[in-house]
């Protein structure tokens, strides 16, 4: 049985030990927000956070994530940073399918948690993890930009 | 805003299907989906599930005002819910962020206007319900009013609709809440007779309307095919065979079956399906299963030898002629005149949309429910009934948000979907078949492999006295449901941009030689013209560095005809807003591009440098004349994202194969543009009242061609081959 703590609330689940934290959090538990894009740590459509920090749920093991705060973009809102991230989002009408969204909002959040007033290059390093074949790339940046000028971090 | 898949929530049961059945009899209508007055008050009648809102086919208000948009395409990223959106709620006079958004069922009343299918393609959903949806937001706003004007006893042309309400002479309102169930009794009106306004009036048509269902997209609500969840449902995994039509010819499960959470193994008749309780365990079970396949003759194919093949072929094989104006083929040869030569390569290509492939079905004796992300409902309705052994009418397809479509998700075999539903009928119950990247990669259904070869003569002026183009490759339309449009043998896709190719000369020839390869092929956004303007526009580019005339100018002495004033404004737009010929920073030079594909002309223009032995594109700057804009807004994300997807295509991905096998797998060996080498891409429209055409497409064609000419004018090498680095090297 795995304890997990997700979004504030505890979880247990009865599960293989390796399953990796993605398919729970998907299959078990319903919570469909978290994508599945490459199971193999290659385009961040999975990304959650572990304790504040981004990380690729769909190569963590459910035991690794035990114990430890995880954050899912179902309650990433709730948090300023994550509301600033999610209304630049829709200020510069980011999303196109939408589908690697989740996991760039994800990524986007730990950046500016870490990082109030990222230069370019700083979203270059946080954000090349996570592909967006509809080329949302611009938008993304310019999001991020805005989230941090309207001070997102901090307030 | 609030898209949801309608059956979804009641279990499957879908209150569309009255509708449907409704309509569907209406056959001879003047507007199809106008609902016959006799069928509407049939369904009315019905006791189970009827909406007395429903007022046609598309709109039905509910008793607390909410109007619901039946929308009979799907959603993949282009913004076709709110382009759709804008056009009802222009003429239904409705506040647009209040519509509530249902996919429509599959039903003739939804098929495309002019075609017999419901599928979403071709960039082609705009233009296509330009006025279908128009009319039905007008006969439904004057059905409002009609019922207010009855009520309050005044006549209807005293009134008038304004933001969800209608208006009486003496200042009295009524909200289309209170008047829909009225309304909903009056007999619709001619569509002949509903006036629609002139584009000056225009308040919703032209704006810059956000995403319609832009919030679910951020807060990770929005369903996706993958995010269904029905109860009761297993997942499965299946093992694919490893070359085109190989067989299992014995199967060992019992490592499989031993994978906890896996309930049971089940050959399909392509592949072996390892059915389990969870994605994880479905996918585990797969890698443990051991099968003997054995593989077709003749499909232990390699692309270099392939590409050998094409090269030869572009200079002396069979061709069925696409276009012939005079005598190209002499004239190409004769002596006096500049003769230019070059040959351009391209692979096939995965269109690797985020969301890998899947597909939910149950199957029951009497019907048979599909959830899924799919670009084709029509054809996958035939397919998921004959599979499941029912007539199509008891084939219900619920739309999901697609995580990308780019053409793979219209299939012309129905692959992801006859697959899911013949698991479902041998399970008995509902199952999600879920394809991995490494599946989704190799799974075939490529954009084509091409080789073209291009001649041309110059004459004394440097301006083209002939032009022969060759093109090798694969048909998409060939022996699939849409051989119908194979023409004398000529597969139109083959060869469009190069037939139409839209420069002045006195002998044009265009030849076709179409291939056979154990690969299947299909569309990838912009289709042919993904391959023809690489081509076509390189070339152009080659005969102005011959004429020695700049390539901008070189463009427009040629482009004189009467078709051609789309691309004249785009050029000279293009011209102005790119700087043409003005500074750059130093390193730095321009190429263009300009074609013209789904009725619309796109030019771009790139800015590039060499950084570190491999092209950087820093900017472009792309223009386009789409006939009036729709929203603006959403045209600009289309080009953004269509000069990305490109991008990916033209420095970097291709699908390679040796001894049958596709050698690419993820996005590692896959290696799609990331944000880091993303340019700035700035988007400008060419103002118009001409009615609609394509966006979603045509912002891919031009890429290619514009960033490979700026390498051209910044080192004088021509890059012919794409993509242009291979195996982490650049190579012209
Ligand atoms: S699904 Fe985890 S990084 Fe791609
Ligand atoms: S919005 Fe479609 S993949 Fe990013």
């Amino acid at each position: 049985m795995q304890k997990l703590n997700i979004n504030g609330k505890i979880h247990s689940v009865d599960v293989d030990p390796e399953m990796p934290l993605l398919w729970v959090l998907r299959d078990v538990l319903d919570m469909t927000g978290t994508k599945f894009g490459c199971g193999r740590a290659l385009c961040g459509a999975c990304t959650v956070h572990l304790d504040g920090q981004a990380t690729r749920s769909c190569v963590l093991p459910v035991s690794a994530a035990a114990g430890r705060k995880i954050t899912t973009i179902e309650a990433i809102g709730d948090t300023p940073v994550g509301k600033a991230v999610q209304s630049a989002w829709i200020a510069h009408d980011v999303p196109q399918c939408g589908y690697c969204q989740s996991g760039q909002i994800m990524s986007a959040v730990s950046l500016l948690a870490k990082n109030k007033s990222p230069t370019d290059a700083d979203i270059d390093a946080a954000m090349s993890g996570n592909i967006c074949r509809c080329g949302t790339y611009s938008r993304i940046r310019a999001a991020i930009h805005q989230a941090a000028e309207r001070g997102g971090a901090g307030s | 805003m609030n898209a949801t898949s309608g059956a979804l929530q009641d279990g499957g049961v879908s209150r569309r299907r009255f509708l449907v059945s409704a309509a569907e009899v209406g056959g001879g209508l003047m507007l199809a989906f106008i609902f016959p007055a006799a069928a509407r008050a049939a369904w009315i009648s019905a006791p189970a599930g009827a909406l007395p809102g429903e007022i046609n086919a598309f709109v039905n208000v509910g008793p607390d005002g909410t109007v619901t948009f039946i929308i009979p395409k799907s959603e993949m990223g282009q913004g076709v819910y709110t382009g759709l959106s804008q056009l009802l709620a222009e003429e239904l006079e409705c506040d647009i962020s209040g519509i509530r958004i249902e996919t429509a069922a599959v039903a003739a009343v939804y098929n495309s206007p002019g075609i017999p299918a419901q599928f979403t393609g071709g960039s082609m959903s705009i233009s296509s319900n330009w006025q279908a949806l128009r009319v039905a937001g007008a006969t439904a706003r004057t059905m409002l009013i009609e019922a207010a004007a009855k009520n309050w006893g005044v006549d209807a042309g005293a009134c008038r609709a304004e933001r969800n309400f209608v208006y009486g002479p003496d200042g009295r309102k009524a909200g289309y809440g209170a008047l829909a169930a009225a309304a909903a009794k009056i007999a619709p009106p001619d569509p002949k007779d509903v006036p629609l306004k002139s584009p000056s009036k225009f308040v919703v048509i032209g704006k810059p309307i956000a995403r319609v269902e832009v919030r679910e997209k951020v807060d990770g609500s929005g369903k996706f095919g993958l995010d269904v969840r029905v109860p009761g449902m297993l997942r499965a995994a299946l093992a694919r065979p490893p070359t085109q039509g190989a067989q299992a010819m014995h199967i060992d499960d019992k490592a499989a079956l031993k994978v906890p959470g896996v309930v049971r193994v089940v050959p399909l008749s392509v592949g072996v399906a390892v059915v389990a309780k969870n994605t994880y365990a479905a996918l585990r079970g797969r890698d443990a299963l051991l099968i003997d396949w054995q593989a077709l003759p003749d499909t232990t194919m390699d692309t270099d030898k392939l590409r050998a093949q094409y090269l030869d072929l572009s200079r002396h094989g069979a061709a069925l002629v696409a276009r012939n104006d005079g005598d190209a083929v002499s004239a190409v040869q004769a002596v006096g005149g500049k003769r230019v030569e070059a040959a351009y390569e391209l692979p096939y290509l995965s269109h690797a949309a985020m969301e890998p492939l899947n597909c939910a079905a149950h199957w029951r004796p009497d019907r048979c429910d599909l959830w899924t992300g799919t670009q084709f409902q029509s054809p996958d309705r035939a397919a998921a009934a004959q599979v499941a052994g029912l007539p199509p009418e008891k084939v219900f397809i619920h739309t999901m948000l697609l995580g990308g479509g780019f053409g793979r998700r219209g299939n012309p075999a129905s692959d992801f979907v006859r697959e899911a539903v013949e698991l479902s009928r041998k399970i008995g119950g509902p199952v999600q078949i879920v394809w991995s990247r490494e599946d989704d990669m190799r799974g075939g259904w490529y954009r084509p492999m091409w080789t073209n070869r291009l001649r041309a003569m110059l004459g004394r002026d440097g301006k083209i006295h002939a032009w022969h183009h060759t093109i090798v490759g694969q048909s998409i339309m060939a022996g699939t449901i849409f051989q119908g449009m194979v023409k004398n043998g000529v597969d139109p896709t083959s060869v469009e941009g190069a037939a139409d190719m839209p420069y002045d000369a006195a002998n044009v020839r265009v030849d076709l030689c179409t291939t056979t390869a154990p690969v299947t092929v299909q569309w990838w956004r912009s289709v042919g013209h993904s391959n023809t303007a690489f081509a076509v526009e390189s070339f152009i580019d080659e005969c102005a560095a011959g004429a020695g005339v700049d390539p901008l100018e070189y463009r427009r002495s040629l482009l004189t005809g009467p078709n051609e004033s789309r691309h004249r404004a785009v050029l000279e737009m293009l011209a102005a807003k790119s700087g043409w010929g003005g500074p750059l920073p130093a390193g730095r030079a321009r190429g263009m591009a300009l074609h013209a594909s789904f009725g619309s002309v796109v030019g771009e223009v790139a800015e590039v440098s060499m950084q570190d032995g491999r092209p950087r594109v820093h900017r472009v700057v792309a223009v386009i004349h789409c006939g009036l804009a729709v929203n603006p807004q959403m045209i600009a994300a289309q080009i953004e994202s269509a000069v990305n997807y490109g991008l990916s295509a033209a420095l970097y991905v291709e699908i390679t194969y040796t001894g049958g096998k596709p050698d690419q797998s993820n996005f590692d060996n896959y290696a799609v543009v990331r944000i880091s080498e993303a340019p700035t891409v700035e988007v400008h429209i060419v103002p118009s009242e001409d009615a609609p055409t394509g966006v979603g497409e045509p912002g891919t064609p031009p890429i290619a061609p514009s960033l490979a000419n700026a390498i051209f004018a910044l080192t004088g090498k021509r890059v012919r081959r794409l993509p242009m680095i291979r195996g982490g090297k650049f190579s012209a």
